[in-house]
């Protein structure tokens, strides 16, 4: 059995999701993790499953992008490989006007202070961009990574916070 | 309780003395939503016009139940508060307008669903406080206002209070899947 990182991709319809889920289950792939959401009218399905060889997914799949409505990678990744220490959780939210290099800028300002983004999302509505961010920050280093965020913000032009993330609370 | 604080009364938006105007409403991303307002003189003339102006744009507006100053391009800390007749309020202190006001206590935070008329295509999860207690000063007079309020005109309170600190609920998301496009127009 090997553990496989597959993205499939296409314009929004009904029956993406049953389409690949059976192709995966006739093979005996077994879905964990997975996201699966509508990007402006795309469909992308990012999935990590545990099955048969990445070629014979990836063969099995192919009929569904023959029409070229449907783009799906299969690749082979090592299981459990190596996850970055646990920070402390922070929500980072970004907002304003639309322009290039905003997740760039932003994100950099994380990576370089050994922040992790462990989820993120962004939306444009209008000249709206937004970007919300969830973060595991080294320990103390929040006010330092604020105030850089918020240094990079003002250059953009845009609305920048941090907030700690709740925690669970059992 | 803060020397001199009362409640409401019974003031209404005809304690201003002057009519209210219209006026148009501006979206994310304009800036002066990102700016944090100054505190205002609350008996100052244009200050009582704002006000007006505020409880008229609100009436004016389906489903509005707040509106702040920065939300018609004025960065200032006022804003008109109603949620008369609202399902989801219990505390109900009709229509007011606080200037300068604060939040001096705040209990019971509750996670719950909000939008604004300056982000009309998004929706948000936002953690709120559902017992607050508020101080400010009213338009005109100046008196000093202590509210005490909870459930969902708190979180209105709690909405308004951030515009006038230059945030909006998109500052306060609890993640990166609690922002939505929104389905319903109000």
């Amino acid at each position: 059995m090997s553990e496989l990182a597959i993205t499939v991709i296409g314009r929004d319809r009904p029956g993406i999701v049953a389409d690949v889920a059976e192709v995966l289950a006739g093979l005996g792939a077994n879905l964990t993790d997975s996201t699966m959401t509508r990007l402006r009218g795309h469909f992308a399905m990012t999935l990590v499953c545990v099955g048969p060889a990445a070629a014979e997914v990836e063969a099995a799949l192919a009929p569904l992008a023959a029409d070229g409505r449907l783009l799906a990678t299969v690749r082979a990744v090592t299981p459990d490989g190596a996850t970055a220490p646990a920070g402390e959780p922070y929500v980072l939210a970004v907002h304003g006007a639309d322009r290039l290099g905003i997740v760039a800028a932003m994100t950099r300002v994380l990576a370089d202070a050994g922040g992790n983004v462990t989820d993120l999302s962004t939306r444009l509505t209008g000249s709206l961009y937004v970007v919300v961010a969830e973060v595991e920050l080294p320990a103390g280093s929040s006010d330092a990574v604020a105030g850089r965020l918020a240094r990079t913000a003002a250059e953009l032009g845009v609305g920048v916070s941090l907030r700690p993330a709740d925690s669970d609370l059992l | 309780m803060t020397a001199g604080y009362t409640g409401l009364g019974d003031w209404t938006p005809e304690a201003l003395g002057v009519p209210g105007r219209v006026r148009p409403v501006v979206s994310a991303p304009e800036p002066v939503l990102s700016r944090p307002g100054p505190e205002v003189d609350p008996t100052c003339e244009e200050v009582v016009q704002l006000a007006a102006d505020l409880v008229a744009t609100m009436r004016v507006s389906p489903g509005c139940v707040g509106l702040a100053a920065p939300q018609v391009g004025v960065s200032a800390q006022v804003f008109a508060v109603d949620v008369t007749d609202h399902p989801k309020a219990v505390t109900v202190h009709g229509t007011f307008v606080l200037c300068n006001a604060r939040v001096v206590e705040a209990t019971r935070w509750k996670a719950g669903r909000e939008g604004c008329m300056s982000v009309p295509d998004l929706t948000g999860d936002v953690k709120r406080a559902s017992r607050l207690v508020v101080e400010g000063a009213l338009p005109g007079s100046g008196a000093p206002v202590r509210l005490v309020t909870d459930g969902f005109e708190a979180r209105a309170l709690q909405h308004e209070i951030d515009h006038c600190a230059g945030l909006l609920f998109l500052d306060r998301v609890a993640g990166a899947h609690a922002i939505y496009q929104r389905k319903v127009y109000l």
